[in-house]
């Protein structure tokens, strides 16, 4: 949901559907050679609208071809003058383009993302004529890049592990892809800001120093263009933990604003050993506003920023509550929550949904920076894990994120490794997995069964 | 538990309650290029006042401007010829001023942006500034605006240039005719930033008033955001209209916050504000209202479609929620006196301040910007930083402006700033505005704190 704006009438505060601020669905098209990150950006870009409440899906149409050709040869089916090989690979491009079509006209899709080359003006002709049939708004985006270091680098990163490379050796697969991009160069056109002045794209030239944007159309584009100018590819890592185990999650309350247990300080000791072990360079850290995480902090006697958006969900009415107490007080109210985890707004408080909106910022600058230590809270780090681990919002609410556990996210190839480093310090556990009961006339037992023991 | 004044204190050491990081340690020279009257002012002025209302102390330095007071009669655009000597030391003696006060800026006023406004239409011009960036360890990032469109050129010297001090003696004509020449000066020695030469510089170019931007290597957090933010202004004529709910039922009590609905007199108004809307006849008019039922209620009334937003939601005074000012000086006498005394950085425990209020406004900015006919129903708290954020209000000013019940705020942008028509509706409403108490001090008596406090039921 973008932006908070929900339906035109509330029913029930629980029944919030996304309002898009386009009236038309988007494309957007990839254009450029082999090997200059559309497929990195296809999948950041769609995993970055997904989560902030944009339903997005990509189109590979590499993917098309590999199911359609199923043993991958050579090059050769790539050369200009391959007629076999075009009529395949028109094919392909129909039939994403036709599933395109079905994504944003019945499945409620709202952006696709068409990731190809795209290198000819006859081909993006063909896709712009698609598009007005079906009232779809087009923006292009562009890769141009000719550092041989990036490309190289590329490769070996993606190209590499290919299912069209799974029987090569190293050399060899390096030595046909280089052909098969010698085979694009040819007939490359790219966006030509005079011939293609009336559309709208972005050109990224040189892996982001450079940007060319052409007739940003509407706010979906604005938000695109200023994602796809923030995201970098220097290598760094993203350390994410909760604050140390707090009084108030000793005696499984929620919510609050309480201090560290002796624990959880123990925790922050550790924390601190551990950063030094890992010998960061230029390492920032990140709390919320709230004692636990901005004691957390202290321990590390390094600078830290605090940031009031990475403050815990607020419970509302709940806030300081036992979940038993909750559902003696709010019985309606906790199962409603069960049934629906990501969009249940506490009383006075806040939604998962709501969340997410507000850390949109910390993403981004999460985005803009290198290696960056983030202390914070529960229900928040399992938004920010489900934005790089791409889940979806029925699993974000139930995403482990155990206190006194360290991950280190360091993204590879397409995706994100993830490691998890328990720092060897007890602490209560705070998940409550969904039980099998959310009827609002469930049993107290059947609402309390999955509560983890406190105090 | 802390002292209010402790945790106050604690929070403002790591000073991030603005809307931008605090990510930046060396200043920024934000460096305008472009002929006359491609929109740098304009550019200027309003890069200057949205950084303000962020949270990033932000100055501007019109070089004409100290032209004007060095030089105090302009006579005509000869005095801008390339070839006159004595002008041009003139002109590189006021530039040199201008850096020296940007430097003073930074180092004794804490400021965190300095926007150069001149032409800096030579790459002369430009190095010298940036070797005394380099020198100062300032970063520098420069706006290019390139327009050769007549018409625009020609709207923008109507708009702006008429008006100027160096034209106030000259008809229109005369005026005209004078800039023209006066352009003509620049152009022969104009050398754009060059997309080879410049490439290690940092910088976007705007071109055709925003149909297209080149934007390279851009450094850091705040430089993102201005890119960000120029990319979605535009100058298209438009309103905005600010309004507030129709009068709720907490108005009439003297509570503040929580979610009722519309008082009768609210009910009136909304329907007063569907014939106001109808009668302004605005074409692809927009309405937001927050997620609180008497915004909601309010626009309901208007019959067309409207965008609730969770970010135009009012203030929230936390543990004061519900209260009458009455009550919060009963039970809270310690924080009523601290908010008055920083009415904007003042958090309710439990709430908010309206220092987040604009935080958490800033997307709503950035979309108003994008838009074009909007009327907006809000709230006292949250109109009140929207319209600092358009009339170019300080903080300290922010909490006061008055914004209220049944009146509605007509915003229509013209030359540097904004137009601003109010229209009572002719429904009576409660006063709900409640000016700073004379005594703000924490052991003041109870009639001082409630002296200000307007009447309600």
């Amino acid at each position: 949901m973008m932006r908070g704006c929900s339906s035109r009438s509330k029913l029930s505060q629980n029944q919030d559907r996304a309002v898009c601020m386009t009236n038309c669905p988007t494309l957007i098209v990839t254009v450029g050679l082999p090997a200059r990150g559309k497929t990195y950006i296809s999948k950041k870009l769609t995993r970055y609208l997904n989560w902030i409440g944009v339903p997005t899906r990509e189109f590979n149409v590499g993917q098309y071809r590999r199911e359609f050709v199923k043993i991958y040869k050579s090059f050769e089916f790539f050369r200009p003058d391959n007629e076999e090989g075009l009529k395949i690979r028109r094919q392909c491009a129909s039939a994403a383009l036709n599933d395109v079509r079905e994504y944003l006209t019945e499945d409620g899709g709202q952006v696709a993302v068409f990731d190809a080359t795209n290198t000819t003006r006859e081909r993006r002709e063909t896709i712009l004529e698609f598009a007005e049939q079906n009232g779809f708004k087009v923006f292009f985006v562009e890769s141009v890049c000719e550092d041989p270091d990036v490309i190289q680098e590329n490769i070996v990163q993606v190209k590499l592990g290919s299912p069209d490379y799974t029987n090569c050796n190293t050399e060899e697969a390096v030595e046909d892809f280089m052909k098969r991009i010698k085979c694009y160069e040819n007939s490359y056109e790219t966006l030509d800001e005079v011939l293609d002045r009336d559309l709208s794209y972005i050109k990224i030239m040189d892996v982001g120093q450079r940007y060319l944007v052409n007739r940003v159309l509407d706010h979906i584009q604005s938000r695109i263009v200023y994602y796809l100018m923030n995201i970098h590819i220097t290598p760094r890592s993203i350390y994410l933990c909760r604050h140390g185990e707090s009084e108030l999650n000793v005696k499984g309350r929620i919510g609050g604003d309480s201090g560290l247990t002796i624990r959880g300080k123990e925790f922050a000791k550790k924390l601190s050993h551990f950063i030094q072990e890992q010998n960061i360079s230029d390492l920032k850290v990140w709390t919320s506003q709230m004692k636990r995480t901005i004691q957390t902090a202290e321990a590390l006697n390094v600078p830290y920023e605090q940031w009031k958006v990475l403050n815990e969900i607020d419970a509302g009415v709940c806030e300081e509550l036992m979940y038993e107490e909750i559902q003696k007080n709010y019985p309606l109210e906790f199962a409603l929550r069960d049934q629906d985890k990501y969009r249940y707004r506490y009383p006075k408080g806040e939604s998962y949904e709501d969340l997410v909106q507000r850390l949109e910022p910390v993403i981004m600058e999460l985005e803009r920076q290198e290696n960056v230590l983030v202390i914070c809270h529960q229900a928040v780090m399992r938004c920010l894990l489900a934005y790089f681990l791409d889940k979806t919002a029925e699993e974000l609410p139930y995403l482990k994120c155990p206190l006194h556990t360290v991950l280190k996210l360091t993204p590879v190839a397409y995706g994100c490794k993830v490691e998890s480093i328990g720092l060897n310090v007890d602490a209560v556990n705070t998940h409550r997995e969904r039980p099998a009961n959310v009827n609002v006339h469930r049993t107290a037992e059947d609402a309390l069964q999955t509560v983890p023991p406190h105090l | 538990m802390e002292l209010p004044q402790l945790e106050h204190a604690r929070l403002r050491r790591h000073d991030s309650a603005a809307s931008v990081p605090q990510f930046c340690n060396s200043p920024t020279m934000i460096v305008m290029v472009g002929l006359p009257a491609r929109g740098k002012t304009y550019i200027s002025k309003k890069l200057t006042r949205y950084l303000n209302w962020i949270g990033v102390p932000t100055k501007m330095f019109n070089v004409g401007q100290y032209r004007r007071e060095a030089v105090k009669i302009y006579k005509n655009f000869e005095f801008f010829k390339p070839d006159n000597e004595e002008a041009m030391k003139i002109r590189k003696a006021c530039a040199a001023a201008a850096l020296k006060d940007v430097a003073l800026y930074f180092t004794k006023e804490q400021g965190q942006v300095a926007v150069f406004d001149a032409t800096n239409t030579t790459r002369e011009r430009r190095a010298i500034i940036l070797s005394f960036a380099m020198e100062m360890g300032y970063k520098v990032f420069f706006v290019e605006s390139i327009c050769d469109d007549p018409e625009i050129i020609a709207e923008n010297i109507k708009q702006v240039k008429f008006g100027s001090p160096d034209y106030a003696d000259r008809d229109i004509d005369e005026a005209m005719e004078d800039f023209i020449q006066r352009i003509d000066c620049y152009r022969a020695s104009y050398m754009p930033i060059d997309d080879e030469k410049d490439r290690k510089l940092s910088y976007i170019k705007i071109f055709d008033v925003g149909s297209r931007y080149l934007v390279n290597r851009v450094q850091d957090h705040i430089q993102s955001r201005i890119v960000y933010y120029l990319m979605n202004i535009h100058v298209t004529p438009r309103s905005i209209y600010l309004s507030r709910h129709g009068e709720s039922e907490l108005n009439l009590l003297g509570r503040i916050g929580g979610d009722t609905g519309l008082s009768p007199r609210g009910q009136k108004y909304a329907s007063a504000l569907a014939t106001f809307i109808k009668g302004q006849k605005i074409s692809d008019l927009k309405v937001w209202t927050s997620h609180m039922k008497r915004t909601v209620q309010t626009a309901e009334a208007l019959g067309v479609q409207y965008e609730q937003w969770k970010a135009l939601n009012e203030i929230d005074a936390g543990v004061c929620e519900e209260l009458t000012y009455e009550e919060i000086q009963e039970n809270f006498p310690e924080e009523f006196a601290l908010r008055d005394q920083d009415k904007y950085r003042y958090r309710y425990p439990k709430g908010e301040s309206y220092e987040d209020l604009v935080h958490r406004l800033e997307p709503v900015i950035m979309e108003l910007e994008r838009q074009e006919n909007v009327l907006v129903i809000c709230h006292q708290a949250v109109m009140r930083c929207l319209l600092a954020y358009f009339l170019d209000k300080p903080a300290d000013e922010l909490p006061y402006l008055r914004c209220p019940l049944h009146t509605v705020l007509k915003l229509t942008p013209i030359a540097y700033g904004c137009k601003v028509e109010p229209f009572f509706l002719n429904i009576e409403a409660v006063n709900t505005h409640r000016e700073r108490p004379m005594n703000v001090n924490v052991s003041r008596k109870p009639e001082e704190a409630l002296q200000t406090v307007p009447d309600h039921i």
